[in-house]
């Protein structure tokens, strides 16, 4: 799995509420695609073109300073919704390393680790104190994304601490394989089924 | 000490407590669809992991697929590739598939129940946001992405942190007109799309109990539309004679061992939830969603929602949403013209459903500029309206009479909705663009759409 440590730089403001998966990605793009790579075109497709396929100079997406921009600030509920993992892929395709938000779709925040995102929680508050400040100075403005030290750093040097998970930091900091990890618990899952065959054995088909 | 029904579930899978309040789940059913299954098998294998339990997996196309009458797998060319896939991934493993035109085949969470794939106790897994659905039956059931879905072929088995519980009481007799599918709406009105974030949701009460199965699954279903990975209902008689003789169901003798552990599952008495809320079901009429959002929704009688005078922090989302639906704030949400109607999706596609979708429909006939499907939600609940005449029912009313998929309800396989179109739709998210890019969705039961059909306009099913 993709590491993550750290990143620096230009935060876009999508400040809406119930950002949803099918936003993120339009379901089709996922019928026609067949792997996790090449999504980054149409990753928010509705909000970032028009019907005639033109840029809507009105999304955040389409102003200069914030083009490629390796983070995301948003509102509650992000990623709510679809459980499409494409999303994800689709961020990434983006260039996206992380998204700020008060809290997200709980399938979508497990889906953002096994992809090297980093979710980001704070509360709303400060979320949009962030996006004033990246606001204020156009084309300056950067945010620092420390998970080593579970800190966001605004673009005037505001350190805001988060909380997350000890294990899935330490996984998402080490970039370790959900699977392999789980093998080493082979004997035990054995274990398990052996005596729930006997215990519930209309389970085993 | 006593132990809620999530509990009871949740801690006789765990195999392995990770620390830090992670656990290592033991999953005793994986369902596949078009979309998600088949890629996942596919990564698994890349990865070196043939499925550790093949037996405990089952197939089912169903979201890239046609629903046009007499369709093949070739009708909607882009899901062909991904049925071929599926079908030589699954044959490959000794994987069940239920397939086009088979017996069996139909929406993923409408095939589990049917089939009795689910059951009480167990937990179940798919590439799919709506498998809380399952959660009727008294099974744990998660959607999951496609990463978890590979670990899960893998290892059969997934890494959960373990949720907080919120009970849900819905008390008092249903009154006329109001469905399953209204008391779910009014709920996620009532406390909006991210109170079960972070929680398993169990939905107790009178009004609960007294529900055939059918309706529990369309309750579960909508868990995930307030944020809800899963949700519950306890396993009870109703559940057990649901179950009795169906295919994958215990026989005699199991039968009767496994329904004295169905017997021990409901939560206890004293058992302690993180949250409860409790709906008045004297309270709850007939819904229709006005906005982009499940918690867009309003009882049918009731005005458009005005944003100046709704919460400071949904302002602009009300704003943007009545822009998207092309509304008026306060006027009457009744008599809104309508041009499309869907009734099907693994909220309503089942045969209580179409039953009711009938008796409204029955004698009467849709509006010259609606065009109105029933999408029956799998192959049997096809067969068994087909043998009572449904289907006559819905065609001399100038309804579209289809083949059982996903269809319209996400518009995966080109059945979409136009640009500016309104639909009601019996489905489960009013998502901008969900049924297609620019369409105006506007979600209800099975009763109020035929309704709407008939009338050409949002229209009171308690009025016809
Ligand atoms: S009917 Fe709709 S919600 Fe249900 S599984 Fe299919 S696409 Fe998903």
């Amino acid at each position: 799995m993709e590491k993550f440590t750290k990143v620096t730089g230009v935060a876009a403001p999508l400040m809406r509420q119930n950002v949803d998966t099918d936003l993120i990605i339009r379901i089709e793009r996922l019928v026609s695609n067949t792997g996790r790579k090449g999504l980054g075109p149409y990753c928010f497709e509705q909000i970032r073109f028009k019907p005639d396929g033109s840029e809507n100079p009105d999304c955040v997406f389409n102003q200069a300073p914030y083009r490629d921009s390796p983070i995301i600030l948003s509102a509650e509920n992000f990623g709510c919704g679809s459980s499409r993992e494409g999303a994800v892929w689709a961020l990434a395709g983006m260039g996206v390393k992380a998204v700020i938000a008060p809290y997200y779709g709980d399938i979508f925040y497990n889906n953002c680790f096994q992809n090297g995102l980093l979710p980001v929680m704070l509360p709303i508050a400060d979320v949009e104190q962030l996006a004033d400040e990246m606001r204020a100075s156009p084309g300056n403005a950067r945010i620092t994304v420390d998970l080593e030290n579970c800190q966001v750093v605004s673009p005037t040097g505001r350190v805001i601490p988060f909380k997350i998970d000890a294990r899935r930091q330490h996984a998402l900091l080490a970039g370790l394989d959900d699977i392999a990890q789980t093998m080493s618990h082979k004997d035990e899952i054995a274990a398990w089924q052996a005596s729930d065959k006997t215990g519930r054995p209309w389970v085993w088909l | 000490m006593a132990k809620t029904l999530f509990d009871k579930i949740w801690d006789s899978h765990v195999i392995s407590d990770l620390g830090n309040g992670f656990v290592l789940l033991h999953i005793d059913r994986l369902l596949l669809h078009d979309l998600s299954g088949a890629r996942a098998l596919q990564e698994a294998v890349e990865k070196g992991y043939a499925p550790a339990q093949p037996r405990l997996v089952y197939g089912t196309p169903d979201h890239a697929i046609s629903t046009a009458p007499g369709r093949t797998e070739k009708t909607f060319p882009p899901g062909e590739p991904l049925i071929r896939n599926m079908r030589a991934a699954t044959a490959k493993y000794g994987i069940r598939l239920f397939d086009l035109g088979q017996d069996g085949n139909g929406i993923v969470h409408i095939i589990g129940p049917e089939l009795a794939l689910t059951l009480p106790g167990t937990t179940l897994i798919c590439g799919d946001s709506h498998t809380c659905t399952h959660g009727g039956m008294g099974a744990l059931a998660f959607g999951v992405g496609s990463s978890e879905l590979v670990h899960a072929l893998a290892t059969q088995t997934m890494v959960q942190r373990k949720p907080k519980r919120f009970r849900v009481h819905f008390e008092g007799t249903i009154p006329e007109g109001v469905t399953p599918k209204d008391m779910i709406l009014h709920l996620i009105g009532d406390v909006g799309t991210a109170a079960g974030t972070g929680h398993a949701v169990e939905y107790a009460g009178s009004a609960i109990r007294s529900l055939p199965v059918e309706g529990r699954l369309t309750i579960c279903n909508l868990s995930i539309e307030m944020g809800a990975r899963t949700g519950m209902v306890a396993p009870d008689h109703i559940t057990f004679d649901y179950l009795a003789g169906r295919d994958f169901a215990p026989k005699e003798a199991m039968w009767d061992k496994a329904v004295a552990h169905w017997r021990t599952l409901p939560s206890d008495p004293d058992a302690e939830f993180d949250r409860e809320h409790t709906i008045d079901m004297s309270k709850v009429a007939p819904q229709i969603t006005w906005g982009t959002s499940p918690e867009h929704v309003i009882a049918v009688d009731k005005p458009i929602p005005d944003p100046t005078t709704g919460p400071e922090d949904k302002r602009a989302a009300w704003t943007a949403a009545l822009h998207y639906q092309g509304l008026e704030p306060g006027k009457p949400i009744e008599g809104t013209k309508v041009d499309w109607v869907f009734i099907g999706s693994c909220t309503n596609s089942r045969i209580s459903d179409l039953r009711a979708a009938a008796a409204v429909a029955k004698g009467r006939h849709k509006a010259d500029h609606v065009t109105a499907w029933i999408v029956p939600g799998s192959e049997r609940v096809k067969r068994e309206a087909e043998a009572e005449g449904l289907d006559k029912v819905f065609r001399e009313a100038g309804f579209e009479w289809r083949e059982p998929g996903c269809s319209m309800c996400i518009a995966s396989n080109g059945e979409r909705v136009p640009p500016g179109q309104r639909s009601v739709s019996t489905s489960n998210r009013n998502f901008v663009g969900r049924q297609g890019p620019g369409a105006r969705t506007h979600l209800a039961s099975p009763a109020m759409a035929a309704a709407a059909a008939i009338k050409g306009a949002i229209a009171d099913v308690r009025k016809l």
